[in-house]
């Protein structure tokens, strides 16, 4: 079971003078379960490629199987396609709008058809599992702090029971703690609840530490499809496409140019720690 | 000398219900003092709800003091016929390009402030020519702004301010909505202007690397200046800065986190050359 992109494309504009191809040929599948990050630099076609997977776009070509069913076809429900992939925006608390917190959690599955109790009981274990506890329910959603009400909104989509959820950079101007919280939270929901998520962010510290695959868009096109370590590797060819590697592979790498025995894949502090006190043991460096 | 001074500063968020009786209170800056050194760059880090951008606020006027005053360049910022002359002093840029831009080609959209006070036009024009170059954005004059990168667009909005011939520029998260590639271009840009034109520079944000090459940091938590310091003096006090839900820069973190387990490294370490000369006779054979 998965979402697959077949020979995706997209133009905007497409017969006019400001024809622009934000999408090229794209492929790919996430299966069920798996931790998804996507980056690529501004107008790479990051944000394009993420409204087709609920449908929000339709394509000029090519085209999106879910569960192996083309969500184009005729008869197929995109709102219950919306309810299973959910979309979680750039500033999603701009989004909020109800009084208190908890009816602005209800306001997703009651839309979906829910009766009353079983919104309700949405809500509260959507809250429950970003962190949010009874203290919040009543509480005016606009008078919370940005990470609360970035919470909020994501326990908003969450409520919907979606099966994968796709967030656009969930941790735009959070404070480090901020981001680390939201960022474990999404964790645990993939973790222990076994949601797919496809994670779109510009922080490569970020997805080094917590994706399982990295995808990378370039022009449209996706360039590199790998493990984390697998693409870092390629930092040189990243930094000709506008991004970069995350600093401690700078670091790990230039030792291994001065003849320092690391391992070239490393990109994280962690791993870079443990490898380096690794090294000083054995030369007997350490006391 | 002194470009901004604030002494005892308050301010509250007051929360009123339909019948205008107070509800809540919010205090988001407690008795806060702070003086700017004119031509100094200086980093303010704080956790969202610290008070950052109250302060932002306070300094360029959109805000007033409930208690404790603001000076520009001297001049009260509560003093209504100075409000024009304090914001001349001290522009202010905001985390989102999108909403700060109205022109439809970019020099109209740096010319929209000068020309909004009644500079001449030909005093307009050579301030937008001199602007749009000191943010490297001169190619794209005649672009629409629709049509450019969030960074180009913030550099375009810096230029906006930097045509109202400020003498010190607060910018309030200014890289937060951008791509790796505009946040080094717009870091660049205002140390540029820093160095070239002597322009004072506040800059808040949650980028720890960002903040290396600053003269100054200052760290706020609930209303106050809790840290304040050079980087290298703020970021060696890892567990202090982690407390205020702050974060270091990775090589920072390595160092500090090698140094916890006996490796000898000098003390804190902010950039990655720094790290490198210290590791590399260490991890070299003999």
């Amino acid at each position: 079971m998965s979402i697959q992109a077949i020979d995706l494309s997209y133009t905007y504009g497409q017969g006019t003078a400001f024809e622009q191809h934000a999408l090229r040929h794209v492929n790919f599948e996430i299966k069920d379960g798996e931790f998804v990050g996507l980056i690529g630099h501004t107008g790479s076609g990051k944000s394009t490629l993420i409204q087709h997977l609920n449908g929000l776009i339709r394509p000029t070509g090519g085209d999106i199987l879910y569960q192996g069913k083309s969500i184009y076809s005729d008869g197929y429900s995109l709102r219950e396609l919306r309810g299973k992939v959910g979309l979680v925006f750039q500033y999603p608390e701009h989004q909020l709008f109800e009084v208190d917190v908890f009816s602005d959690v209800c306001f997703g599955p009651r839309n979906l058809g829910c009766s009353k109790e079983e919104t309700e009981k949405r809500a509260r274990h959507a809250l429950k599992l970003v962190g949010l506890d009874e203290s919040f329910y009543s509480q005016s959603p606009f008078e919370l702090s940005g990470g609360q009400k970035r919470r909020v909104a994501i326990a908003g989509v969450l409520a919907m029971r979606p099966e994968m959820m796709i967030l656009d950079e969930p941790t735009a101007g959070l404070d480090p703690r901020g981001r680390d919280e939201i960022l474990d939270q999404i964790e645990r929901l993939n973790r222990q609840h076994g949601l797919t998520i496809l994670l779109v962010s510009h922080s490569m510290e970020d997805v080094a530490r917590y994706v399982d695959r990295l995808m990378v868009m370039n022009r449209g096109e996706k360039v590199f499809d790998g493990t984390p370590r697998e693409v870092f590797r390629h930092y040189r060819e990243l930094e000709a496409i506008g991004l970069a590697a995350p600093q401690i592979t700078y670091v790990v790498n230039e030792l291994r140019d001065q003849g320092i025995p690391l391992d070239e894949t490393i990109t994280t502090v962690e791993e870079a720690r443990d490898a380096i006190l690794g090294l000083l043991e054995k030369r007997g460096k350490l006391k | 000398m002194k470009i901004i001074k604030a002494a005892n500063l308050v301010f509250d968020y007051i929360r009123r219900n339909e019948e205008g009786e107070v509800e809540d209170v919010n205090r988001a800056l407690d008795h806060l003092n702070v003086e700017i050194e004119k031509g100094s760059f200086v980093a303010v880090l704080g956790h969202n709800g610290s008070g950052k951008s109250t302060l932002a606020k306070l300094i360029n006027g959109i805000l007033l003091p409930a208690e404790g005053t603001v000076w520009v360049s001297e001049m009260d910022t509560a003093d209504e016929e100075r409000i024009w002359d304090v914001r001349k002093t001290a522009g202010m840029v905001f985390q989102n390009p999108d909403n700060q831009i109205i022109g439809n080609i970019v020099e109209e959209d740096v010319g929209f402030g000068p020309e909004n006070i009644g500079v001449p036009t030909e005093e307009i024009w050579k301030r937008v020519d001199e602007s749009l170059r000191a943010v490297g954005m001169t190619m794209y004059r005649k672009r629409s702004p629709n049509r450019l990168s969030g960074g180009q667009k913030q550099r375009v909005a810096i230029a906006g301010v930097m045509a109202m011939k400020p003498q010190c520029i607060v910018l309030d998260e200014p890289t937060a909505m951008l791509d790796p590639n505009g946040r080094r271009d717009v870091i660049r840009t205002i140390h540029e202007l820093n160095r070239s034109e002597g322009i004072t520079i506040l800059l808040i944000t949650h980028y720890m690397e960002e903040v290396i090459d600053a003269d100054r940091v200052i760290v706020m938590d609930d209303g106050k200046i809790v840290m304040d310091g050079t980087p290298r003096e703020i970021f060696s006090r890892v567990e202090e800065l982690k407390n205020y839900r702050m974060d270091v820069p990775q090589v920072t973190e390595l160092s500090w986190e090698l140094r916890q387990r006996g490796v000898p490294l000098p003390e804190c370490i902010l950039r990655k050359e720094e790290l490198l000369e210290a590791l590399l006779p260490l991890l070299k054979e003999e």
